[in-house]
């Protein structure tokens, strides 16, 4: 771990200013990715800024338009056992319960859940190239283990994983994202918040220098009758996803009206195809119309020597998934097995 | 006349729950010094070649850095390469942390900077800058296979194969049933919760008490003598309390040798503590592959036996564990052949793991047992009991005792095998197919000559001192019942010393030989303390015990009393009054019978019955009841051992599906080094586990007819969950672990 120095600015414009005058600087909050990231040389910034104390940032709030608003420094365990997330965004509960540990949870935020890196085992160990880590010095992952690694918008220069369980969900409920800066003021579709590796894998998402996440909203629609997230992997509990599927559905009856699928563990980002999503409107909720829909997600999908077995994987997590949301019977996070 | 047994065969709590839960319990990196240095380790990013420059100046820099050991400045250390060897180094070279420019595996130690905080330490660390000139590397097992060679020197110790006995090609040729496949196990490594760790505190005149991560105090201080040419009285090891070793911590890994060397040179107390990462950079289970070739009669009546095993090894040792011999000894069977063959790797030297190749062995054998159950059509318990070996076929020996036979019913019955439908695929429950297997398990119940010493203070207290270690086993819980009992005293009033190289000499903790070994040693030596004993309370004036003698009396409640007629009795207190002293201390040594050992066989027997319910279309399989029935001889302690067994299975579990160090061959680096990537089983992974222990008298095997626990428990858990997923899928993975992906 690098020196640095460590502020701790007494509002929002102050923390904006600190990073904007330091492109070496991090905001420091939960701190549960930060720190192993520093402890292992991956990132040593000059500064951190510690953004735990900053006042409006730690509350769930329902907002005008019938959504809710979640704060930036919200915890992960109070989000997810927060009355009205578990009534009305359960797929978001769930999501947050699936992922990490009691403990982790407890000390992660919401907006450090967003910005939290790859897993991938590269990526952490500074005795090997990493194009994420140190551009241009290569990707041993595309010709090495790659177990965990991405089958969907992976590029030539990097195939890691963005890690999260929340953001799968957040994709599916097509959350915004609230952000500060320099510029000042801005709200990022969930969409688009995170990006491909491409040309740029150390870039993990579209914040400008110096923007701080302050916020995340959540629309009107919960789908809180129909949904799931069902995570797939290696143990059942404290792992990362090999695959995961958040899924959200209005049922009309047995037909299908409008239907989000959000995967994980596939991609640098929470993968979301909306017209495979759209091609369910309307249809019978029954294996069939699951099937077309994952096989048209997967579409694009590319396997490399250990992964290719996500592709299939996902397929059949995508078709369970939905039937689980259909019939109303979501993947408990708690059961000691896969429904 | 023998003692009663009022805490023997008892269920006990150990006695150093509550120190452990507290924090009282100090381990390795915990013991302080004044003036204390850090170390933090540089590890070679390379897996073979030179270093051609090292630039410290960097870290040199940072205030607060005391001092930077590379190869090129480290102090001198022994010359000669035996120097290095330890107690249980296998044939060869041990590795000399920073001996010279020359790289042997990636993560090799390349330098330590040490600090006068942690923070500093790794943050220097992190400054040090090493070119390499790279050479070509070899670690995947599969393409060295073909120039793998039977080791020239034995390790001490390690049974090579046996003769070949029978003819068996000819005999497999000729056998209307056979099965023949490959079987592998993926590398693991041991991960204990605590991490390496060694605290040298210098206490002036080139003094040294060195704390370290170690299952044997003794083997350690003769390490650091050897190689530091200290003398015997210059250096003392005390670690009373381990955080899990399982094998890792054996043999003196690179921790200690690197922060006894800083200590000499800069006169200060170091410490110098592995981080997660680094704890894949020494000792691994070694990659081995297996070809196991069944033949057998139409009634199922065993023909012939091939088990060809290749092992993984360094450069520079010929790592040897029993890894083909168990299938020469679980089966009755004339023609069998048996060879094992080690191939070298640009890697650490691999290690004793836990049962060290016994799990890997079992799971080819008792893998291709449930293959050629189903080629005979015939229940796969039935075929292991047809197939019963009676006695040690391997040496023509008998075994000092084998209750394997009543291990498999009292398991089969506990776990309702004979509800079982034989058809793979034919059970299910909802959505999940559900599967039975089982399997049998094998290990060597032997013991080592341990010393140990009995100290009875005249306020009837007792304490009892062995250089043993207890690696979170229960040692100190059993020695506490064994010389409670022995002496008749509470248990509360015995305290056992342990891994303190001042104390009686003890073989390291590991083969599941302590219990037996240190059992018996402890049992010894109260032993001569009743002798010493009652010959004081006989020479008292008017003694009541005066004609009677030591067969006839017994010690109970701080009493020496007539067997016959208890009224009559003597205090221990009075009989030391009697004898003119306020202690008696009394050390003995045991050690194997050799005139048994020349007929007979010590080994512990298991039966593993699995349950798994598989989601087939996702590849998610759950093992939601295990039933392990174990043949142990005498067991202590009811509590301490089921632990053992239950901890046994779940490391069983861990290897069957989620435990595997995953090497990139291109950089020749083990690269999920951390709890987040290496698989150990969670809590939500385990559920029912059920441990039988079937009553086995030997009287050969140990004096104190104990048998060993440590390891049993996972010698057939992977292969029995192996077969209950073929029963619940029809699918046959020759390959551990079975992950998601091999299901699909």
């Amino acid at each position: 771990m690098n020196r640095f120095t460590l502020s701790r600015p007494a509002d929002l414009a102050e923390a904006v200013r600190q990073a904007a005058a330091d492109p070496a600087a991090r905001f420091i909050a939960g701190g549960t990715n930060l720190i192993d990231l520093l402890k292992y040389d991956v990132e040593r910034p000059a500064r951190l800024i510690d953004i735990t104390r900053l006042p409006g940032l730690n509350t769930i709030e329902e907002t005008a338009e019938g959504g809710v608003r979640i704060g930036a420094l919200v915890t992960n365990t109070d989000l997810a056992y927060d009355a009205r997330i578990e009534t009305r965004y359960p797929v978001l509960a769930s999501a947050i319960r699936a992922g990490a540990s009691p403990q982790l949870r407890n000390a992660a935020s919401t907006g450090g859940n967003l910005l939290q890196r790859t897993r991938c085992y590269y990526f952490y160990d500074t005795g090997t190239a990493c194009n994420k880590r140190v551009p241009g010095s290569g990707c041993p992952a595309i010709g090495g283990v790659n177990r965990i690694h991405a089958i969907l918008g992976a590029s030539e220069h990097c195939i890691a994983t963005h890690p999260s369980d929340m953001c799968v969900a957040l994709a599916a409920l097509a959350a915004t994202v609230h952000v500060t800066g320099p510029g000042g003021a801005r709200v990022i579709p969930f969409a688009d918040f995170h990006r491909l590796p491409g040309d740029h894998p150390e870039i993990d998402t579209t914040l400008r220098p110096g923007e701080i996440v302050v916020a995340v909203e959540l629309p009107p629609q919960g789908f809180a009758s129909h949904y799931t997230y069902l995570k797939l992997r290696d143990r059942l509990s404290y792992a990362f996803a090999l695959v995961s599927v958040a899924v959200g559905l209005e049922m009309d009856g047995n037909r299908i009206g409008q239907a989000r699928i959000a995967l994980g563990g596939v991609a640098h980002k929470p993968w979301r195809d909306t017209e495979a999503e759209g091609t369910l409107r309307g249809r019978v909720a029954d294996a069939e119309s699951f099937a077309a829909t994952a096989d048209r997600i997967l579409v694009p999908a590319l396997g490399y020597a250990h992964n290719a077995f996500k592709i299939e994987l996902a397929r059949r997590a995508i078709v369970r998934a939905l039937s689980q949301a259909a019939a109303g019977t979501p993947q408990s996070q708690t059961d000691k097995r896969i429904r | 006349m023998p003692n009663a047994e009022t805490y023997v065969g008892t269920a006990r709590s150990r006695v150093d729950g509550r120190a452990k839960v507290t924090g009282a319990a100090k381990y390795a990196a915990e013991f302080a010094a004044p003036g204390l240095l850090h170390g933090a380790v540089v590890s070679s990013a390379i897996a073979k070649g030179r270093i051609i420059r090292i630039d410290t100046e960097p870290a040199r820099a940072v205030p607060g850095v005391a001092q930077v050991f590379t190869h090129e400045n480290r102090p001198s250390t022994a010359w000669f390469t035996h120097k290095y060897r330890d107690e249980v180094a296998p044939p060869g070279s041990p590795f000399r942390p920073l001996y010279d420019n020359t790289v042997l595996y990636s993560g090799q130690p390349v330098a330590l900077v040490l600090a006068e905080d942690l923070e500093t330490a790794q943050y220097a660390a992190s400054l040090v800058r090493v070119d390499y000139e790279v050479a070509e590397h070899a670690t995947d097992l599969r393409h060295k296979r073909g120039e793998a060679y039977v080791p020239k020197q034995k390790r001490t110790g390690v049974a090579p194969p046996p003769s070949p006995r029978g003819d068996a090609d000819k005999a497999y040729a000729e056998a209307p049933v056979r099965v023949e496949n490959e079987y592998r196990v993926a590398i693991e490594h041991h991960n204990p919760m605590e991490l390496h760790a060694a605290t040298v505190v210098w206490e002036g005149d080139g003094r040294i008490t060195v704390h370290d991560k170690t299952q044997g105090v003794h083997n350690t201080h003769t390490y650091v003598t050897s190689v530091f040419g200290l003398s015997q009285n210059d250096v003392r090891v005390i670690s009373p309390f381990v955080g899990g070793a399982f094998g890792s911590g054996l043999r003196p890994q690179y921790q200690l040798f690197l922060a006894v060397m800083a200590a000499l040179a800069l006169k200060r107390s170091v410490r110098v503590v592995l981080t997660r990462d680094q704890m894949f950079t020494f000792v691994y289970r070694p990659d081995t592959i297996n070809r196991l070739a069944l033949g057998a009669d139409a009634n199922g009546a065993l023909l012939a036996i091939r088990h060809d095993a290749i092992a993984g090894t360094s450069t520079f040792e010929d790592y040897q564990e029993v890894v083909v011999n168990w299938s020469g000894l679980l089966y009755h069977c004339d023609n069998v052949k048996l060879t094992y063959k080690l191939a070298q790797l640009d890697t650490y030297t691999p290690g004793d793991m836990r049962a060290p190749g016994a799990p890997l062995g079992t799971f080819a054998l008792e893998s291709a047992m449930d293959e050629l159950a189903y080629a005979l059509r015939v229940d796969p318990l039935a075929l292991r009991l047809k197939n019963y070996a009676e006695t040690d076929e391997n040496e023509g020996k008998q075994w000092t005792s084998k209750e394997l036979r009543a291990a498999l019913q009292l398991g089969a019955e506990r776990f309702g095998w004979s509800r079982r439908s034989s058809e793979p695929r034919s059970m299910r429950d909802g959505r999940e197919l559900v599967g039975w297997g089982m399997a049998c398990g094998i290990w060597e119940a032997t013991m080592q000559t341990t010393s140990a010493r009995a100290i009875l203070t005249a306020d009837g207290r007792l304490e009892i001192g062995t250089g043993s270690a207890d690696i979170g086993t229960g040692t100190y819980t059993i020695l506490s019942q064994i010389a409670a009992d022995a002496l008749g005293l509470p248990m509360e009033s015995v305290t056992v010393r342990l891994g303190d190289s001042s104390l009686p000499a003890s073989p390291v903790e590991g083969g599941s030989w302590t219990a037996a070994s240190a059992g018996s040693a402890v049992q010894a030596a109260c032993h001569a303390v009743q002798k010493t004993l009652f010959r004081y309370a006989r020479s008292a004036e008017n003694s009541p015990l005066a004609n009677a003698d030591l067969d006839h009396v017994m010690f109970a409640d701080g009493r020496i009393a007539l067997a016959a007629n208890p009224s009559r009795f003597m205090t221990i207190t009075d009989a030391m009054r009697a004898g003119g002293v306020d202690r008696i201390e009394e050390q003995e040594t045991t050690s194997p019978d050799s005139t048994i050992q020349k007929r007979y066989s010590p080994y512990t027997h298991s039966a593993v019955f699995a349950e798994v319910r598989v989601d087939e279309e996702l590849g998610v399989v759950r093992v939601t009841r295990v039933v392990n029935a174990v043949a142990a001889g005498k067991i202590l302690n009811l509590k301490t051992a089921r632990s053992q067994i239950i901890g046994g299975v779940v490391f069983g579990i861990g290897m069957a599906l989620t435990e595997e160090s995953m090497l990139d061959h291109k950089l020749g680096r083990f690269m999920n080094h951390n709890f987040a990537e290496y698989h150990v089983p969670v809590n939500a992974d385990i559920h029912a586990i059920e441990v039988i222990f079937a009553d086995e008298h030997d009287d050969k095997a140990s004096p104190i007819g104990v048998k060993g626990l440590g390891e049993i428990g996972i010698v057939g858990t992977a292969a029995a969950v192996a077969n209950a997923i073929h029963h619940a899928t029809g699918k046959r993975i020759r390959e551990l672990p079975i992950t998601p992906d091999k299901l699909l």
